[in-house]
């Protein structure tokens, strides 16, 4: 009962440290946390959280126990001055070899399955959980946004990298400039990536949904603004995506949109085809009506004259294709449907598109982004051009 | 004490004026006190920097600094706290009190001594000369090529940090070499190296851990300033270089850098326990042993900073491992300071309850520092808010802490003054608070996907809350620092009222008087056990020595004031401001290089012949 008998001065910090203790409880439930280590969405992250959980309920355990005996010896021996010396003892080896041995063991416990999960998740695995070989991704860190390339499909996007779920993604990554580090909290954990150097990392995702992802070591000005998402697709959707990707890069091959013939519906999947006038049918079906009628639209060809004549041209590329023209900026195949523009900063809405169009520099100081000053007008043109690019 | 004429350290300052004596003087209590009062400025500094981060992460989206100067902020935080803050204040306690508990006049290069500081102090301005210049330095403590190579970082920003690391590397590396031979060769009679006090123990492993060490980031700063300042290319690939390389070198000092901030704090609470514990420290020798220990397995964990590279799994496992294995001495020290509070009569008075606080804290840091050893684990956290949370628990609650405690239990010797015990519990409480607040919510920040080293960040994400907490309780602290500052000025007016020893010490500093005079010990003490003083009070039945005998003390040769430390520190400062020249300066015709080079050299002639004590006041 001594004990709980606690000075009245001393009451106010002991009751605002309860406060935080019941604050921090009550944040670490409620609310979204779509960017969690904490619930982890894939094979990789999964196998980490467990380990991660592991030392936590022993840390916990070592938390209580030590800050408790420490505690539990400042309140029972507390003296007065006038109280006469303590006995003065100066050690006692047999407790002393026993706290060294017990936490050898205690981390020995936490040794064993650290070093199995370190090769566990080493190597990328050779077939994939749905018994595919898993799907090859390059990774291209940039100042400040991210670089994606589907080698085996000839797709190349940016700062929205597609993935079946269910699917093993084997990850290769490099840096074009400085060093970044590619971390998706509910795939896996980082992975650094370095100019002139590869390095490898895959996750599978098991659930499908939009999950953010950010650049964690620190690239410069901008390194707060490298974000990007994963969106998990089906293999359905995911199929739909790299279908308008390849459509995407023969509209790019020949040039300005042509009034386009009554669309061939038996035509399933799009071929890359060189010829005057074969491109168009498949285009139209890829990309559905909606986009074959946009087509049409005067200020959608006004925006594609734009976005040849202004210059775009020397940094982006609208096709999915790698060996195209303007391969500095981010590649803007499907840009119309993206999440988020500026690096997974913004919300891709028209507002936040005319902003970034009329001065990157305003949105994301010190993005390589150069653009002439253009009217609204022409930003409105652009953005309409842009929008077809779904 | 009936004429001060007989005193002689008044003698001496009544020929000199004061700024003079303070500019030439080679009294290691004098430089001690110069350590403190320019490391907490800096730390001022630095806290001001922190507050300035916290309030632009208040909330999302925040645009109260630019990108810009929230990178410098960031940057100028960590290497200012570091190597400005707590490594001087850890000197400062080095200083004033190493010659004392050894029971020494002085320390071994007196001269050598004040060069070193006053290379410190002229490097940590020119360090925030560059917020003058709006270029202050903006690639992180860390300093990571290629973003500090001339490709990525062309301004001076970055010339600033290595120039300013470089110039604050050799104050380090000369009081390295200074306390290193002190506690070796100037011990009174009777000290054996299992007399010393703890925290003298703990001074020389943090020495051998500065000599070892700041060669290696002397070694590697120059490459960067040779890729920077001449175009060559260690760790630029595209001339046939490699980044990597300077993470290695980086955390090969990186690391023991860590036991060099917190291995002094150690020391400071393992002097601080006995005393307010009325008994000995609990495992004298398995405390120094495992001390050491720690030092050494320092030296082999540095690339648990680099987990995310991708080094391997054989690598991996070996640093997780070998960084596991820092836990059990660390946890050996832990038990012994709760064993030396068990079954004593606890005092708690100011000095104790931060000290208590510091293993309170400590434990904390100690617990994320293994969770962050298990490398999948860390690949989640590094680089997170989680790391944040976890260093700041271990340098803020560990080394912050310590020497709070110290600055407390010292105050009296160094001042003669005993500082207010309520204003001390009032920032004790604050600062407990404050810190907790500030710093705990970033684990779960951090956990739930908050990088590091953000200027700003999204709302939606869950950070919010987090962050608000960790403003609010960044302003705590701050407050907490203020009712120090209080505390000082409030009995800084009131009379020199401290005794000799007024916490019942342990250790020979407490057997003279407060303030001790120039000369430390009119005798020299013969010491026969570890708490020498506590032996001789049991033995002898006085609670100190007698008053100092002037008679005696006069005939005590101290070493003279002198101009050529103060001299040679402006001709480094000159000769590596150099290297910050760009054309028409350009190599190799550098005169500000060879204008400081040869101050340096004339002033290191002049300091070598000038007589020891040429002007020492003579009785």
């Amino acid at each position: 009962m001594r004990l709980l008998r606690v000075p009245r001065w001393r009451k106010l910090p002991l009751g605002l440290l309860a406060v935080l203790a019941v604050v921090t409880l009550a944040g670490c439930t409620g609310g979204t946390h779509p960017q969690s280590t904490l619930a982890p969405k894939g094979d990789y992250a999964e196998m980490v959280d467990g380990l991660f959980m592991k030392t936590v309920y022993l840390a916990t355990i070592v938390f209580v126990l030590v800050e408790g005996a420490l505690l539990w010896a400042i309140f029972k021996f507390r003296g007065k001055p006038t109280d006469p010396a303590p006995e003065q003892t100066h050690g006692n080896t047999m407790v002393e070899i026993v706290w060294t041995v017990i936490p050898a063991v205690v981390l020995a416990i936490v040794a064993v399955p650290t070093v199995k999960t370190i090769f566990a998740t080493a190597k990328v695995p050779t077939v994939s959980a749905d018994g595919q070989v898993p799907l090859k991704v390059e990774v291209i860190g940039h100042q400040w946004w991210w670089e994606f390339r589907y080698p085996e499909l000839g797709i190349t996007t940016a700062n929205e990298l597609h993935v079946p779920v269910g699917r093993t993604i084997d990850l290769r990554m490099k840096s074009f400039d400085v060093i970044h580090s590619f971390w998706i909290p509910q795939f896996a954990g980082k992975r650094d990536v370095f100019p002139n150097r590869e390095t490898r990392l895959w996750f599978t995702a098991k659930v499908g949904g939009a999950y953010p992802g950010a650049c964690a070591e620190f690239c410069g000005l901008q390194h707060g603004r490298m974000d990007f998402y994963v969106m998990a697709d089906s293999p359905e959707e995911f199929a739909t995506w790299k279908n308008n990707r390849l459509a995407d890069t023969m509209l790019a091959a020949t040039g300005l949109p042509k009034p386009a013939p009554k669309p061939d519906t038996t035509v399933k999947a799009p071929a890359v085809k060189t010829g005057a006038a074969a491109p168009a049918a498949p285009v139209a079906v890829a990309m559905g009506p909606a986009v074959a009628d946009t087509a049409m639209d005067p200020q959608v060809a006004e925006g594609m004259k734009l976005f040849s004549t202004k210059g775009c041209m020397g940094c982006h590329t609208s096709s999915a294709m790698t060996p195209m023209k303007g391969m500095v900026g981010p590649n803007l195949s499907g840009i119309g449907s993206r999440k988020m523009i500026a690096a997974g900063w913004l919300p891709n809405t028209d507002d936040n598109l005319k902003r970034w169009l009329h001065d990157p520099q305003a949105v994301k100081s010190g993005v390589g982004m150069i653009i002439p000053k253009l009217t609204d007008v022409e930003v409105n043109a652009l953005v309409a051009y842009l929008r077809t690019k779904r | 004490m009936a004429t001060t004429v007989l005193d002689p350290t008044h003698a001496h300052a009544a020929k000199r004026s004061a700024v003079v004596e303070w500019l030439t003087t080679v009294d290691h209590k004098k430089i001690g006190i110069l350590y403190g009062a320019s490391a907490f400025i800096f730390f001022l500094i630095g806290g001001l920097e922190a507050l300035i981060i916290r309030t632009q992460l208040m909330k999302p989206d925040n645009t109260l600094v630019s990108p810009e100067m929230y990178n410098q902020l960031f940057t100028m935080h960590g290497t200012t706290m570091i190597f400005l803050a707590v490594m001087p204040l850890s000197a400062m306690f080095f200083n004033f009190f190493v010659p004392l508990l050894i029971g020494a006049r002085d320390v071994a290069f007196p001269r050598l001594n004040a060069m070193s500081f006053w290379v410190f102090l002229l490097g940590g301005l020119f360090l925030n000369a560059s917020f003058l210049m709006g270029a202050a330095p903006n690639g992180g403590w860390f300093g990571y090529a290629p973003l500090s190579s001339r490709q990525f970082a062309g301004g001076l920003n970055m010339d600033f940090w290595v120039i300013g690391l470089q110039i604050l590397g050799i104050a380090s590396l000369a009081a390295g070499v200074n306390f290193f031979t002190t506690i070796l060769n100037m011990r009174a009679p009777g000290m054996t190296l299992m007399r010393m006090p703890m925290f003298v123990w703990m001074t020389l492993i943090t020495q051998i851990l500065v000599l070892l060490s700041f060669p290696v980031i002397t070694v590697a700063l120059i490459m960067l300033m040779a890729d920077r300042t001449f175009g060559s290319s260690f760790f630029s690939w595209a001339g046939g270089g490699d980044p990597m390389l300077w993470q290695h070198l980086f955390w090969v000092f990186g690391h023991p850098e860590v036991y060099i901030l917190i291995l002094p704090a150690f020391g400071i609470i393992s002097e601080i326990l006995p005393v307010f514990s009325r008994k000995p420290l609990f495992g004298y020798s398995a405390m120094v042993f495992s001390g050491a220990f720690i030092a050494f397995l320092g030296f082999g964990v540095w690339s648990h900073h680099m987990f995310s590279t991708g080094m391997g799994p054989l690598a991996d496992s070996f640093f997780s491992l070998m960084t596991m294995l820092i836990a059990i001495p660390t946890g050996v020290k832990i038990f012994n300071w709760i064993g030396t509070i068990w079954g004593g009569s606890v005092q708690l008075k100011t000095p104790m309850w931060f000290a208590l606080g510091f293993i309170a804290m400590f434990i904390i840091g100690g617990l994320s520092g293994v969770m962050h050893s298990v490398a999948p684990a860390d690949l989640q956290q590094t680089d997170s808010y989680f790391v944040v949370a976890h260093f700041h628990y271990v340098l803020f609650g560990g080394s912050i802490f310590a020497l709070t405690a110290g600055g407390y239990y010292w105050w009296p010797k160094m001042f003669g003054r005993m500082l207010d015990e309520k204003l001390g519990m009032t920032h004790f409480w604050l600062m407990l608070v404050g810190f907790n607040l500030t710093f705990f919510p970033m684990h779960f920040a951090g956990l739930l996907g908050m990088p590091r080293r953000i200027y700003t960040y999204p709302a939606g994400l869950g950070f919010e809350l987090y962050n608000m907490m960790a403003t609010a309780g960044a302003f705590l602290l701050g407050i907490s620092f203020l009712v120090f500052i209080v505390n000082v000025i409030k009995t800084w007016r009131g009379p020199a009222n401290a005794p000799a020893d007024p916490w019942g010490g342990a250790t020979l500093e407490w057997a003279i008087p407060s303030p001790p005079q120039e000369f430390n010990f009119p005798k020299l003490i013969t010491v026969h056990e570890k708490d020498a003083l506590w032996q001789m009070k049991r033995e002898a039945g006085v609670s100190r020595l007698p008053e100092p005998d002037l008679v005696s003390g006069k005939g005590i040769h101290m070493p003279g004031p002198s101009w050529w430390p103060l001299v040679v520190a402006f001709g480094i400062l000159i000769f590596f401001i150099g290297f910050m020249m760009k054309d028409p300066w350009a190599f190799p015709f550098r005169p500000v290089n060879i204008l400081g080079f040869a101050i340096t050299t004339f002033g290191i002639f002049k300091w070598a012949y000038e007589a020891p004590d040429a002007h020492a006041p003579q009785h």
